[in-house]
C-alpha cells in the first residue's frame, strides 16, 4: 500500500521493467481478490500497490480494453503483459488472472451438480440468482446515470435494450448494426464540437 | 458425437468473443440465447443459477463461460469454452494494444467509447432483464432482484453484499416455509 507515492508521475510502462514473476504474482492477486468484479482491485494492484502504470496509463489501457470486444479485464491483462514482457507476458497475465477463479468456480460447479437437488440448496441458489439479476440491472442503471447521456446516446441505449432484451434479436446482428451507427453518430457530434 | 459437441461449444463462444463489446455482462443476453434457446444445453433456471455461482466466486466475470462449459461437457467443455471466448479477443487486444502504444493519437478511442458505451449499457440492461425473467419465479425473488438493483444504484459498497443478502433471505424464507 504505497498509495499516492508511486502513482502520481513515476514513468512506467517501459518494456522489461516488470518481470514475468511480478506479473504472475500481481495478476494472481487480482484474480483471487476480485469479488464482485475485478476492476477496483485491478486498479489498486496495478496503479497503487505495484505501481506498474500511472493512473493515466491505466485509464488509457482500460479504455482501449473496453472498446475492444471480449472481457474488459482480460483485454487489459493482455495489453499490460505485452507491454512489459511481450507475448509471453500477455499469456502469463491472462493465465494467472484466470487460473484460481476457474479452479474455485469448478469446485462450485461440482458442488452444484452434486447438491442442486436439495431444497435448501435450491433456495439459496434461487436467492443469489435473483440478486445477481438485480446486480446486473442496477449496474446498467448506474452506468447510465454516471454517463449524463446525450439524447442520441439514450436513443442508442434504448434501441440496444429493446432489440436484444425485448425483441430477442441475436447479439451479433444487433452489435454489428448499432455499434457502427452509434460510433458514427458520436464521430459527427465530436466533429461538430470542434 | 462428443467431438461434435465440443466443436459447437468452440464455435458458439468464439463467435460471441468477437461481438462481446463492453465485456461479458453486455454479452450475457447473447450467451443466454445461444446456450438456452439455440443450442438447448440447459434450461433458464440452470443458466441463472450458474451465473449466480460464477458471481459468488472471485475473478473476472468471463469465468461464467468456463462454468457453462463445465456444465455442458465437464473439463473438456470448460477448457474449450474458455479458450474460445478468450483467445480470439485476446489476439485482437494484443494487436490493437501494440498499435495504440506506438501511435500517440488516441482520439479515436474517445469517439469509439462515446459511441459504444450507450449500446453496452442497453445490452447490460437487456442481460439483467433476461436473467430476472429466468430467476424470478415468485414474489420474493422479484423483491430480491429489485432490492439488489436499488442497492447497486444508491450504494458504493461491494455488490457481493447484495448477493450474500439475497442468498440468506431466500434460505430463511425457505426455513420458515414461505413460498419462494
Amino acid at each position: 500500500m504505497q498509495s499516492g507515492t508511486n502513482s502520481v508521475s513515476t514513468p512506467s510502462g517501459v518494456a522489461g521493467t516488470v518481470t514475468l514473476r511480478h506479473l504472475l504474482s500481481g495478476f494472481l492477486k487480482i484474480g483471487l481478490l476480485g469479488f464482485g468484479g475485478v476492476a477496483p482491485i485491478a486498479r489498486h494492484v496495478i496503479v497503487e500497490d505495484r505501481a506498474w502504470l500511472t493512473e493515466e496509463e491505466y485509464a488509457s489501457v482500460m479504455g482501449v480494453g473496453q472498446v475492444l470486444p471480449g472481457a474488459n479485464t482480460i483485454n487489459a491483462a493482455v495489453m499490460i503483459g505485452d507491454r512489459f514482457q511481450g507475448m509471453a507476458g500477455a499469456i502469463v497475465c491472462v493465465i494467472s488472472l484466470m487460473v484460481m477463479p476457474l479452479v474455485i468456480v469448478t469446485g462450485l460447479g461440482v458442488l452444484y451438480q452434486r447438491f442442486a437437488a436439495l431444497p435448501q440448496v435450491q433456495a439459496a441458489i434461487s436467492g443469489s440468482a435473483a440478486a445477481a439479476a438485480g446486480l446486473v440491472i442496477g449496474a446498467a442503471l448506474k452506468m447510465a446515470r454516471r454517463l449524463h447521456p446525450t439524447a442520441i446516446a439514450i436513443v442508442f441505449g434504448l434501441l440496444a435494450f429493446i432489440a436484444v432484451g425485448l425483441l430477442k434479436v441475436s447479439l451479433i446482428p444487433a452489435v454489428a448494426v448499432l455499434g457502427p451507427l452509434s460510433i458514427g453518430a458520436a464521430y459527427l457530434g465530436h466533429r461538430r464540437e470542434r | 458425437m462428443k467431438d461434435n459437441l465440443l466443436w459447437r461449444i468452440a464455435v458458439t463462444f468464439a463467435s460471441l468473443s468477437f461481438v462481446a463489446v463492453g465485456g461479458v455482462t453486455a454479452a450475457l443476453p447473447g450467451i443466454h440465447r445461444q446456450v438456452v434457446d439455440v443450442q438447448g444445453w440447459m434450461n433458464d433456471t440452470t443458466f441463472a443459477n450458474l451465473y449466480a455461482l460464477a458471481q459468488a466466486a472471485p475473478g473476472p466475470n468471463v469465468i461464467v463461460v468456463g462454468l457453462i462449459g463445465w456444465q455442458v461437457s465437464r473439463l473438456a467443455g470448460l477448457t474449450v469454452a474458455m479458450l474460445a471466448m478468450v483467445v480470439p479477443s485476446s489476439i485482437v487486444a494484443l494487436i490493437v494494444g501494440r498499435v495504440v502504444h506506438r501511435h500517440a493519437d488516441t482520439s479515436w478511442i474517445a469517439v469509439a467509447k462515446t459511441g459504444l458505451v450507450p449500446v453496452t449499457i442497453g445490452l447490460i440492461l437487456a442481460g439483467g432483464v433476461v436473467m430476472a425473467r429466468a430467476a424470478d419465479r415468485g414474489i420474493l425473488m422479484v423483491v430480491i432482484t429489485l432490492a439488489a438493483a436499488v442497492f447497486v444504484l444508491i450504494s458504493e459498497r461491494n455488490p457481493a453484499w447484495a448477493l450474500a443478502a439475497g442468498t440468506i433471505i431466500s434460505l430463511v424464507a425457505w426455513g420458515l416455509g414461505l413460498p419462494l
